[in-house]
């Protein structure tokens, strides 16, 4: 038990917190963004692997870790673009189309780090974001550690969080998406275009999933391999469920979920006997419990998944 | 350009679907051979040769489509009805697992026959029991089934691996984290000698027609296909919709499940954590190709086999990095989804 109390007094435990929600606060804003504009993303596990090879690779070529991160989210964006091509534009099934986007950014991504990288008994690897040395404050107990001494892309996310609640929230654009949500028929008798609204936010959601995908190889770790986003995509989509759409209930959301999984990676080292299958089960099980301690009272989008056809009800 | 609904589905172009999302999907691929240095000619020509060259590539390519019949059917079946499994890996873990758990034990006085069968059956059952959960927490909750079920995938992958380091665990593995080997007595007998390729493909088959049976001529396959297609208006004209939903989850569970029992039955003996190399997956993109279509499902399933058998063969002799294969796979999935498009509608300009 002492050793429980241990883990939570220690200021590695809350900067892991932060560092394992990154990912999951650029993923969950981006499959949020897609959803309150009435698409569902389920690309969001191919967008953050794609995003996860070119960043990583741009930087493996020469390039430096923001232009690196530029041309993630434009992967993103393009895959994005695809998606919304066909489920906004055509009209197509959201599940199957983002399934469809999933296997195919994945298996792309796979397949041209084989074309291009010499993998040997090694995967190659780069020299990822570092964290930040803030003169004076890095260095104050605890706190330096938790919220100053964290890489760069962090509070980027942070921020990201910040702008996307307020344009939703502030912002006519922001009134205009979420209206498009939840009835896309409104907003055509406004003289918007629901259909160029969604694309719009299909796109820029996919690029802040690609975010999420080049934080793992640019600054959680330092090489890319298959396999390496590990249902963290799924568990953004559960996560915007969780958050009932709403931004900053899904910063919450994320940072809780990167507590357990925190917690429980260090746990693990101090507890003998349990299996350690047991501790890598608890995030997936534990978002299919928060699912459904909340799916009952959430705020659906009301236009979710319901594809716009002009003069067609 | 707009689209106009089309009175009636196409049945031509419902024909023709899968076959152009293919050439397309194998057109666009060809860009990336090209990319590897290689003559998309030659790359698909060795991929044939791969796939159907020899007798051992023939019965290899119809090994790799009897757990894919059987996953794209469960894809299939639930997809008609809405109900978006995508657990298929995780449903098709568990019956491997229990299969190789149950028939490792199993040596009283049974006949081999009716110990197999039992073994399948039982099979079914996890399999039907895992995909009931989601469903139920849909019906009971309003809880998506989709995130569950992908998320239940990991679940069921890490629980493989902790019964294969565990209570499982094969001793004489050498340390390898396998299960224990089903009785020797309980393995399916080959279907050519001297391959891999077992009954278990006539039992896939067998499924085939009992499904197809199921859809076109009984009251559940009836309904269930109008719970897909209009929930509202089934259940105005009578569908009980949970039970319906419910009994639908069994069947596409229990046809994934199946798949891993005879996969353990068959080609391998025993349960590893990369017993599937994503067939639960491939189901979906199977399911797809075939339209929902229970036949269907039989050819989509071969082709999805002879692009990675053939891909495997073409990697080994040209490079070319054998992930190609997922990618025609995931190009031929999207290119059906937007060929159906115009079995339901017409373009008007």
């Amino acid at each position: 038990m002492s050793e429980a109390l241990d883990i939570l007094t220690s200021a590695s435990l809350w900067a892991a917190v932060l560092r394992i929600a990154t990912p999951l606060i650029f993923g969950v804003l981006g499959a949020l963004l897609c959803e309150r504009a009435g698409v569902l993303n389920l690309g969001i596990e191919g967008i953050m692997t794609a995003g996860a090879m070119v960043g990583w690779l741009a930087v493996y070529w020469g390039a430096d870790l923001w232009t690196g991160l530029l041309l993630a989210v434009m992967a993103g964006m393009l895959a994005g673009l695809l998606h919304a091509l066909l489920t906004v534009s055509l009209g197509l099934s959201q599940h199957v189309s983002g399934l469809g986007i999933t296997l195919f950014a994945s298996s792309l991504s796979y397949f041209l780090y084989r074309l291009w990288v010499d993998v040997g008994d090694l995967p190659p690897t780069i020299t990822a974001f570092a964290p930040l040395d803030i003169p004076v404050l890095s260095d104050l107990p605890f706190v330096g550690e938790v919220l100053f001494s964290q890489m760069a892309p962090t509070y980027l996310a942070l921020v990201c969080v910040a702008v996307v609640a307020w344009v939703l929230v502030r912002t006519p654009l922001g009134l205009a998406l979420r209206m498009t949500g939840e009835n896309p028929h409104a907003v055509e008798a406004q003289g918007l275009n629901p259909q160029a609204l969604r694309i719009g936010a299909v796109v820029a959601g996919s690029g802040l999933m690609a975010l999420g995908g080049a934080f793992l190889t640019m600054a959680a770790f330092n090489s890319f391999f298959p396999s390496l986003v590990q249902g963290r995509g799924w568990i953004c989509i559960a996560l915007v469920i969780f958050a009932s759409w709403r931004p900053g209930k899904a910063l919450l959301g994320a940072l809780l979920f990167a507590f357990f999984d925190a917690f429980q990676l260090r746990l693990q080292t101090v507890v003998d006997g349990v299996p350690y299958q047991l501790f890598l089960m608890a995030p997936f099980v534990l978002s299919i419990v928060a699912l459904v301690l909340v799916a009952r009272r959430a705020r659906v989008p009301e236009a979710l998944m319901q594809p716009y056809r002009r003069g067609e009800r | 350009m707009r689209f106009e609904r089309r009175a009636d589905v196409s049945v031509p172009a419902l024909l023709v679907a899968p076959f152009a999302a293919i050439l397309v999907s194998l057109a666009l691929c060809a860009g990336l051979i090209v990319a590897a240095g290689v003559s998309p000619l030659t790359a698909y020509a060795e991929m044939l040769r791969g796939a159907y060259g020899s007798r051992l590539a023939v019965t290899e390519t119809f090994t790799r489509a009897t757990p894919l019949i059987l996953t794209g059917l469960a894809a299939a079946v639930a997809f008609r009805a809405r109900l978006w499994n995508i657990g298929g890996e995780g449903q098709l873990y568990m019956g491997a697992l229990v299969t190789a758990g149950l028939g490792h034990s199993m040596t009283g006085g049974l006949p081999a026959p009716l110990a197999v069968a039992l073994l399948m059956v039982a099979s079914m059952a996890a399999g039907a029991a895992l995909l009931a959960g989601p469903a139920l927490l849909r019906l009971r909750f309003g809880v998506d089934e989709v995130v569950t079920t992908l998320l239940m995938n990991f679940i069921v992958i890490l629980f493989v691996g902790l019964m294969v380091e565990g209570p499982l665990k094969d001793p004489m593995a050498f340390g390898w984290p396998q299960s224990v080997p089903v009785a020797a007595g309980l393995r399916l007998p080959d279907l050519v000698p001297r391959s891999r390729l077992h009954v278990g493909l006539l039992v896939a088959l067998l499924a085939v027609a009992v499904v197809w049976v199921v859809q076109m001529r009984t009251v559940f396959g009836a309904e269930a296909r109008a719970a897909g297609l209009n929930a509202r208006a089934a259940a105005f004209a009578g569908v009980p919709l949970g039970r319906t939903l419910m009994l639908v989850a069994c069947l596409s569970g229990g046809l994934a499940g199946l798949a891993g029992s005879i996969e353990v039955l068959g080609p391998t003996g025993y349960v590893t954590t990369t017993l599937s190399p994503g067939f639960g997956y491939a189901g979906i993109v199977v399911a797809m190709l075939a339209a929902l279509h229970p036949v269907g499902v039989v050819g989509a399933a071969v082709f999805v086999a002879t692009v990675f058998v053939g891909a495997d063969a073409m990697s080994r002799a040209t490079g070319v990095p054998s992930f190609i294969a997922d990618v025609i796979m995931s190009v031929s999935l999207l290119a059906m989804l937007t060929a159906l498009l115009f079995t339901t509608y017409r373009v008007r300009r």
